[in-house]
């Protein structure tokens, strides 16, 4: 028990150190792709450094739900974090934390960022949110199909679970999760904000989502919340590594299994974030308009993963 | 070994006539063809006559019994009036400028794979080679629908083909539906789809396969036959098309697809042992002559009109198959017969009619029986004919169906004759003006080549009064194997 | 779950069959559609292939190879050419807006597998399971059929549909006898070389593969 509160405590506060890296790791592929001279793999750091060392201003009429709230988020986020097995199985948070929970942790995150982009009444900030919330109502749905899917197939809506049955049982093809898998992949680009869905490098008004909430924070409130950014990119991509490609992950109790967990960790996340950016730099951003498509499609992919798991592996 | 012939015959004349059909005597060569292809046809029938059933070829792919060889002979009797009927027909055609030498090898190579086709899907019996003979018909027949080359002629060939794809492709998936269930039994391999290995455990068919590979094969062949509510190519390809292609469309290939849908039902209704398939069959039977008969009122074009009394007739038929019984089947078989022969014998006075109008439009076409008494006859005994006024043979047949019906299901005959009225009412009211009414045209300068019509209504005319021994026990007997 | 790899490997490619036809649902336009269509039959191909290596089945081979010959080289390459030649790679017009379309897809999807449900139980082939996914691909592709309007759409459509046939023959009962199976290739080959003289008269004609201009002939 203490090794695996030990070992929940040492994933969580990875996956907060690490995952500034990995944004690091897909912005500097992306420049890369882009022809361009890329920027040193720890500037998300430098950059959350500097945040911190500035002073902070506030609008006037904020209200402290606009100081609060990236302290809420970057909560959220590190507590999603916790629950996603990265590199052991052995997660005792998780029973009291399955997937819809974690599903609705993100949407407490993006409640709070919804609320402070409109607290300060500023037109952008509550284009951003309305934009915010158009996309999260379509994805949430998706990703829940997603996780159904990974569900039916290992009975349980555990994440410790769930890995347990896709990576250290008998290995057997799930067409169903392919499907999910492609699904999981769209609901990841949009709910990170990447294109094809945002352009996390863009402040133009007619496409940005994301960056409009937050162009009224500045100081150690911005950095909390590029740092919950970066946390929650790390998330999606352990929910990726952990539905669809589990295999490394220390199974419970193997304590020898871990230095290669966090080598495969490691690895996996860089080829992540390298197919990541690769695909950010061979596809457009679609108009607004098509945003509801794509996700569209996402759950559209989720449902036949769901009817073919009924059909095919029952 | 006459089966050979009568498959290699039009086969051989495909061939020759797209190599050689731009000579000035291809529609003779097209006609001798035909006529070989029925005397070898004529002597097949002597032999099953005389023999009984045979199956013939490696583990029997053909098979002929007294249901289809029947068919076989009437196929090759029209397809040879038919040939007889397009030589003076096309070569008019030609001179009028609507057709070239090329258009015409098309035709004629066209026109002998298409009998071909209908041929094999007739006398082969694998179940699969059934399809694929259907399908190569429809496909002989797309670019005949097109020949003109009209705006209207190419979307009529277009809807077709798209609507015979999408039907037959349901058919396909009821013959693997039904291979499915036939290897459960026989084994898989060649022999699992022919059709006299299925008749022989028909029992042991797995019933709920078979329900649903019914379905499947009604829907497909159905379009084929062009029962409603997927009718919707028939008049259009009917109205477009050359006459002499409307003509065989109408008088075999809708007889052929519905010969294939009555060799499913046979296996159908002796796996299910209930009258499943039947209903099914008087269902859409019933649709299509009602509705059929009232679209026929609102008809315009001639071969249209006629198009749509065919989908009614078809109806009709497949209403009295799907009663079944030894009385309707025989009825049904006869009505198949009387309206191959009277349909196509229409179409060759209405060919010509058209011809000398130079529209398809009825209001166009007005006193026939002055311009040409010849062809106004031909028409206005065929209509009659093909409305059941005795004492033509129609009326024998559609008299028997329609007891029948009365006797076994009541409920279905105001339906019918409704119909039949409506459709009588509608038909009538509109040749009659185009046979009697007035006209300023002049006399036709050519003679039309009418001996086919005349022939045919002969034989209707006979066949009323009289159906000769040897034939009402030919009938009998095919009745029989459909489950009399 | 005790099925062998290369039947996973097949269920795998089923799922993948289904997936394609919903791209195609959802592709816009013709040259994407006849990439689809060449990967479809490459799935088709494949699986058949597998199931008749593991089967012993050895006339699935040739079913495979003219899978690969006709559906994968021969067709595709036409269509290219035509589409080319024709000058049509415009985007494809649905008669009903795309998302729309998905969820019918999905509604049929359902009721294929619903369907196929009490005839897989009944099969003995191992492959069974994929009947309902072979339905599902004959359903999408008629809807295909029906909701474009341009004339080399509907014949892609068309032939998807006979992709889902076969891939119905081969899980239902390990394909059709070879010479059934060799007909409907030769009768589907016949087929689109007919249908590309007829694109070309009806470009000829209308000057445009789109339907909307062939109307004219409506039920009077």
């Amino acid at each position: 028990m203490t090794t695996g509160i030990l070992l929940q405590i040492a994933q969580t506060l990875l996956a907060i150190l690490l995952a500034p890296l990995l944004m690091g790791w897909v912005n500097q592929c992306r420049a890369w792709l882009q022809g361009r001279s890329a920027p040193p793999i720890t500037q998300p750091y430098r950059t959350l450094r500097k945040l911190f060392h500035k002073d902070a201003v506030i609008a006037h009429d904020a209200s402290p739900l606009f100081r609060f709230a990236p302290y809420m988020i970057f909560a959220c986020m590190a507590l999603a974090a916790g629950i996603v097995p990265t590199i052991a199985n052995d997660l005792p948070f998780s029973p009291a934390a399955d997937v819809i929970a974690l599903v609705g942790i993100f949407a407490l995150a993006r409640v709070f960022l919804a609320l402070a982009a409109m607290d300060t009444g500023t037109s952008f900030g509550s284009l951003g949110a309305r934009r915010e919330m158009l996309v999260s109502f379509l994805a949430e749905p998706a990703l829940l199909m997603v996780f159904f899917t990974a569900s039916l197939i290992s009975q349980s809506t555990e994440l410790p679970i769930i890995v347990e049955t896709l990576a250290h049982r008998e290995f057997v093809i799930y067409p169903s999760m392919a499907f999910a898998a492609v699904a999981f992949w769209m609901i990841s680009v949009a709910e990170n904000a990447r294109i094809p869905v945002d352009n996390p490098t863009t402040h133009l008004e007619l496409t940005m989502i994301h960056e409009a909430m937050i162009l009224e924070y500045s100081a150690r409130h911005l950095a909390l919340i590029e740092w919950a950014v970066a946390l929650k990119l790390f998330t999606y991509s352990a929910l990726g590594i952990a539905l669809f490609l589990p295999w490394g992950i220390a199974a419970q109790g193997d304590f020898n299994a871990l230095p290669l967990a966090i080598l495969a960790l490691v690895a996996k996340m860089a080829l992540g974030g390298a197919v990541l950016s690769f695909m950010e730099a061979i596809s457009a951003k679609v108009r607004l308009f098509r945003a509801p498509e794509f996700l569209g499609t996402a759950f559209l992919l989720g449902v036949l993963g769901m009817l073919i798991h009924f059909l095919l592996e029952v | 070994m006459e089966i050979y012939w009568v498959l290699g015959i039009p086969l051989a004349g495909g061939i020759f006539l797209a190599l050689w059909g731009c000579r000035k005597h291809a529609p003779e060569i097209n006609a001798l063809f035909s006529l070989l292809t029925l005397v070898a046809a004529a002597v097949l029938t002597a032999r099953i006559v005389a023999e009984g059933p045979m199956m013939v070829g490696g583990e029997g792919w053909f098979f002929i019994d007294s249901f289809n060889v029947f068919l076989v002979t009437l196929t090759a009797f029209v397809a040879f009036t038919t040939a007889l009927f397009s030589r003076p027909y096309m070569r008019i055609e030609q001179e009028h400028g609507r057709l070239n030498a090329h258009r015409l090898r098309l035709y004629h190579s066209s026109y002998q794979i298409f009998i071909a086709a209908m041929l094999l899907a007739l006398t082969t019996n694998n179940m699969g080679i059934l399809w694929v003979s259907m399908e190569a018909a429809t496909l002989a027949t797309v670019l005949l629908v097109s020949l003109y080359r009209t705006p209207a002629s190419l979307e009529a060939a277009w809807k077709y083909f798209i609507l015979c794809g999408v039907g037959i492709a349901q058919a396909l998936f009821g013959t693997i539906l039904l291979y499915f269930a036939a290897e459960k039994v026989l084994g898989s391999g060649g022999t699992a789809l022919l059709w006299t290995h299925l008749n022989g455990v028909k029992a042991q068919l797995e019933p709920t396969v078979l329900q649903l590979a019914f379905v499947f094969l009604l829907v497909g062949y159905g379009t084929k036959v062009g029962l409603a509510p997927l009718h919707n190519w028939l008049p259009d390809a009917h109205a477009e098309g050359p006459t002499p292609v409307s003509a065989v469309l109408s008088g075999l290939l809708l007889n052929v697809a519905l010969y294939a849908v009555m060799r499913s039902k046979v296996l159908v209704d002796g796996a299910l042992g209930n009258d499943m398939a039947g209903n099914l069959m008087m269902g859409f039977g019933l649709l299509s002559v009602v509705l059929a008969a009232f679209l026929i009122k609102r008809q315009t074009d001639v071969k249209r009109m006629f198009a749509y009394s065919s989908i009614e007739h078809m109806g009709l038929i497949t209403f009295a198959f799907g009663m079944g019984g030894p009385v309707a089947n025989f009825a049904a078989l006869l009505h198949m017969t009387m309206h191959s022969l009277t349909k196509s014998a229409i179409f060759f006075a209405v060919g010509h009619a058209t011809q000398k109008a130079g529209t398809q439009l009825m209001d166009g076409i007005r006193g026939l029986i002055k311009t040409n008494p010849t062809i106004g006859w031909g028409l206005m005994l065929g209509t009659i004919a093909i409305l059941g006024v005795p004492p033509f043979g129609v009326f024998a047949s559609e008299f028997l169906i329609i007891t029948t019906a009365m006797h076994e299901h009541p409920w279905a005959t105001p339906f019918l004759l409704l119909a039949l009225g409506v459709a009588f009412a509608s038909i009538f009211g509109k040749v009659q003006p185009m046979v009697f009414g007035e006209t300023e045209l002049p006399r036709l300068s050519h003679q039309p080549a009418l001996a086919p019509v005349f022939i045919h209504l002969g034989l209707v005319l006979m066949l009323g009064l009289f159906i000769p021994p040897y034939l009402a026990g030919w009938y009998k007997q095919a009745a029989q194997l459909l489950g009399g | 779950m005790s099925l062998t790899y290369h039947l996973q490997v097949v269920n795998l490619l089923a799922a993948l069959l289904l997936l394609i036809s919903f791209a195609m649902l959802s592709q816009r336009r013709i040259i994407g559609l006849v990439t689809l269509f060449a990967w479809q039959g490459a799935a088709l191909a494949l699986s058949t292939a597998i199931v008749a290596w593991s089967t012993g089945q050895h006339h699935l081979y040739y079913s495979a190879g003219l899978t690969l010959i006709l559906k994968v080289i021969a067709m595709p390459w036409f269509f290219y050419r035509l589409v080319k030649k024709l000058d049509v790679d415009r985007e494809v017009e649905p008669m009903i807006n795309i998302p729309t379309t998905m969820l019918i897809g999905i509604v049929l999807v359902i009721f294929a597998f619903n369907l196929a449900l009490p005839i897989s139980q009944m099969s003995g082939t191992v492959t069974r399971s994929t009947l309902g996914i072979a339905m599902a691909c004959v359903l999408l592709a008629f809807l295909m059929m029906i909701t474009r309007r341009k004339a080399i759409t509907q014949v892609i459509g068309f032939l998807a549909m006979e992709n889902g046939l076969f891939f119905a023959a081969t899980s239902a009962s390990y394909g059709m006898p070879l010479v059934v199976e060799m007909g409907v290739a030769l009768d589907v080959l016949v087929g689109v070389f007919v249908l590309g003289i007829f694109f070309f008269q009806i470009r000829e004609t209308f000057d445009s593969l789109d339907l909307k201009h062939m109307e004219k002939l409506k039920e009077h």
